[in-house]
């Protein structure tokens, strides 16, 4: 009971701050929180979220997958030989510092920017590098003994990657794909913003650019929302595939 | 009675930068069938390394290694290797039985001989445990375990209860003991505890500090029948390990 | 020499830029010759408004960094010190943190159109979650036990922080500073290619939508080699807090 009081007490405090405030102040780029919240259900009708955010999630869905898949793929296939990885080290370094938001103009150059794909492969290219160096890393740090012992049992090469390798690698790939995730995130906003086009950050620009403040205050809720509900559906997921790892650490701790 | 396991000449020099170590040197000798050998020397004797090679992990630089008559190149079938470090030989993402299971998963009736082997070691009530849910003592005894179901011919143990506190080292021993007697596997224990190598094997083979050769065959004349209480004040005891002890004190004095 | 294997890397990724459009593979006019890229490098470095843009990245980039350290490092050791403010801000604190800072590109843009404070609020707003968090973790660690000495020697509140709560905390401070050096420089390239902040980013916009492929690549490569000094740098830097502190912890 208290803990439920002390989870919710900042935030409705805050809320009931935000709701007072701009009520009072009376600012144009501050509607009061109550508008907002009325012009909320009409903004986001059926017709906005089959026409702008789902094809919006769908794109970073889509993306985010490719970048998973490619990432883990070449990220075991470089991790597990030395000398591609000392190779390959300085150049992942760079896609990895590249700031992904810069992808952009590079594939317009090719494509233009108006379709799904570019917006797709902008969000995977952008997604992939994290994933990619944390496994590189993961796969690194697998246990030796571990590996030894998957030697002298003779595990085939297909346990051998699913049992030693991936599973093993996985801590490090899991941070690598939330690393990825909110930067899929950033990209799929802004990959909207290039060109005029449908989708969910291409609609909240619009409202902004038409000076529809409340209408766009009601899209940036939505985006922070959505941020909030993917980062809890990826910690559902990574207590799910990780519950061995944090009990093993929590054991560690206590020995 | 045939042999088993026939190190022959087995030489290994590491070759690092510019700097070559030699780490055994010409290092002879043979396992019976269903013998129990332990193997001590000093800290620093190249065990590890010798374990290695025999285990086929790590190439020999001369000389061979043959079991059943088939020269080792690569880890061999009818081989299983219980590792020191218990807590890193485990797969942690598996449970104790999928532990058991996993390199013998192939087999039929593979479920009934993790069963059974769980049985052995005293570990049934476990089986759906993480291995990192368990004491070190435990999380060795599904090592021991994993390597039974495996039914190997022979049994690499390499300082498997270095890391456990001696209450647990002593009733690890006399699984050890129980095991070897029941399903008659031949045993190759390597440990730095001389009494330990007394009071396990049929023979304890001193290693000479490095580049490691066989520095003495001590063969134990020891019933059969041995508990921890009477064999280890017997006065037979007593004399074998003054004897091991005097010729490890000299093989590290050689150096 | 180790040296040779990253080195031989590096020279066939830039020999496959060099011919794969030469070859015809791909299109020169999407992606030229990699010498191609270099020249309009050199082009460009001895131009002043190259150095000025590159000056007001890394000034935004530093700037905006500087406040999320302070305001997080203060906030940080504030709320994770003070139990009751620990137990009250949780939620709030994993509630706003996953929010995306691109939310608030709109909204900076309405009120600050393209100036430099746009930038500065995504930069601030994105860097500030990265420190935050890694402070509260640090004030975390701190050993229960050490506390309860300190205290019972009666060091004061401050004293406390000082002597035993910084020390800790520090090593991950520094990855705070990692995490918050990297996501601050993607906001605050973000900015100025999207929101049109003066700018690397507005350069490499300008130079793309104007039709001048070599010098969008060149600005590219330039970007993520500052991307590159800036996390080899953060490393660095964490490493020698790291050395004495021996815990391992992944990285949020």
């Amino acid at each position: 009971m208290r803990r439920v009081l002390l989870a919710v007490a900042l935030p409705a405090v805050l809320i009931a701050v935000w709701w007072v405030v701009s009520a009072l102040a009376g600012s144009f780029f501050w509607p009061p929180l109550s508008t907002v919240l009325a012009v909320f259900p009409e903004t986001w009708n059926a017709d906005r979220i089959v026409g702008d955010v789902l094809p919006s999630l769908a794109r970073l869905a889509i993306g985010y997958l490719i970048a998973l898949v490619g990432g883990v793929v070449l990220g075991v296939a470089i991790g597990s030989f030395r000398t591609l990885r000392a190779m390959a080290e300085p150049v992942l370094e760079f896609f990895r510092a590249l700031p992904p938001p810069v992808l952009i103009p590079v594939i317009a150059l090719f494509a233009g920017y108006t379709g799904w794909t570019s917006k797709i492969v902008t969000i995977a290219l952008g997604c992939l590098w994290p994933i990619l160096l944390n496994t590189v890393d993961g796969v690194r740090s697998v246990d030796e003994v571990l590996r030894d012992t998957a030697r002298s049992y003779r595990l085939g090469p297909v346990d051998r990657f699913l049992h030693v390798v991936l599973r093993g690698a996985s801590p490090r790939i899991v941070t690598g794909a939330r690393q990825a995730l909110s930067i899929g995130v950033i990209l799929m906003v802004i990959s909207e913003l290039f060109g005029a086009n449908r989708g969910l950050g291409a609609t909240i620009v619009q409202f902004q650019r038409g000076f529809e403040v409340p209408e766009m205050w009601t899209g940036i809720i939505l985006l922070g929302l959505l941020g909030v509900v993917l980062s809890v559906l990826f910690r559902l997921v990574e207590n799910w595939t990780l519950a061995w790892y944090h009990g093993q650490r929590q054991a560690e701790r206590k020995g | 009675m045939a042999v088993s396991l026939d190190v022959d000449g087995l030489a290994k020099t590491y070759t690092g930068h510019g700097r070559d170590v030699e780490a055994i040197r010409d290092l002879t000798f043979k396992v019976q069938q269903g013998e129990l050998v332990c193997v001590v020397g000093p800290s620093g004797a190249g065990k590890t390394t010798l374990l290695r090679c025999i285990a086929g992990l790590l190439d020999s630089s001369g000389g061979q290694v043959r079991l059943d008559g088939v020269p080792v190149t690569e880890p061999p079938p009818g081989m299983a290797v219980v590792f020191q470090e218990y807590g890193r030989s485990l797969f942690p993402w598996l449970t104790v039985r999928k532990n058991v299971e996993l390199p013998i998963k192939s087999r039929p009736a593979f479920r009934k001989s993790a069963e059974a082997a769980l049985e052995a070691v005293g570990l049934s009530d476990s089986a759906d445990a993480h291995p990192w849910q368990l004491s070190g003592g435990m999380q060795q005894r599904v090592a021991i375990a994993r390597a039974i179901a495996y039914e190997p011919s022979v049994l690499l143990m390499d300082e498997p209860f270095a890391a456990v506190d001696a209450q647990t080292r002593a009733d690890l021993e006399d699984l050890v003991r129980t095991l070897w007697r029941r399903l008659g596997i031949t045993i190759v224990f390597v440990t730095h505890d001389i009494d330990e190598s007394v009071y396990l094997g049929q023979r304890v083979l001193v290693l000479s500090n490095r580049p490691t050769t066989v520095l003495a065959d001590v063969p134990v004349d020891l019933p059969e029948e041995r508990t921890q209480l009477e064999t280890r004040s017997s006065p037979a005891f007593a004399e074998i390990r003054s004897q091991v002890w005097t010729l490890v004190q000299q093989a590290k004095k050689d150096s | 020499m180790r040296l040779w294997k990253p080195l031989a890397g590096i020279a066939i990724v830039a020999a496959a830029a060099e011919i794969v459009p030469r070859a015809g593979l791909v299109d020169a006019r999407f992606l030229p010759p990699f010498t191609t890229m270099v020249r309009a490098l050199g082009r460009q470095v001895v131009e002043g408004d190259f150095w000025l843009a590159l000056g007001q990245t890394l000034g935004g980039w530093a700037l905006g960094l500087a406040i999320a350290m302070i305001a997080g490092v203060l906030a940080g050791v504030l709320i994770g010190s003070v139990p009751f403010l620990r137990a009250v801000t949780a939620s709030t604190i994993e509630f706003l943190r996953p929010i995306p800072s691109v939310a608030l590109i709109p909204l900076v843009v309405l009120i600050y159109g393209s100036r430099i404070q746009s930038a500065l609020v995504l930069v601030v707003y994105a860097a500030f979650w990265q420190v935050l968090v890694q402070v509260l973790y640090g004030v975390a660690d701190v050993d229960p036990v050490v506390r309860d000495t300190a205290r019972s020697f009666r060091f004061s509140r401050w004293g406390i922080v000082r002597t035993v709560v910084w020390p800790t905390a520090l090593p991950y401070v520094m990855t705070g500073f990692r995490l918050a050096a990297a996501v601050a420089l993607i906001l605050e390239i973000t900015a100025e290619l999207i929101v049109g902040v003066p700018g690397l980013g507005r350069a490499i916009g300008v130079a793309q939508s104007s039709g001048a492929v070599p010098d969008t690549y060149a600005l590219v490569l330039v970007v993520g080699l500052i991307g590159v000094v800036v996390n080899v740098g953060a490393r660095a830097v964490e490493r020698r807090t790291l050395r004495w502190h021996t815990s391992i912890r992944s990285e949020a």
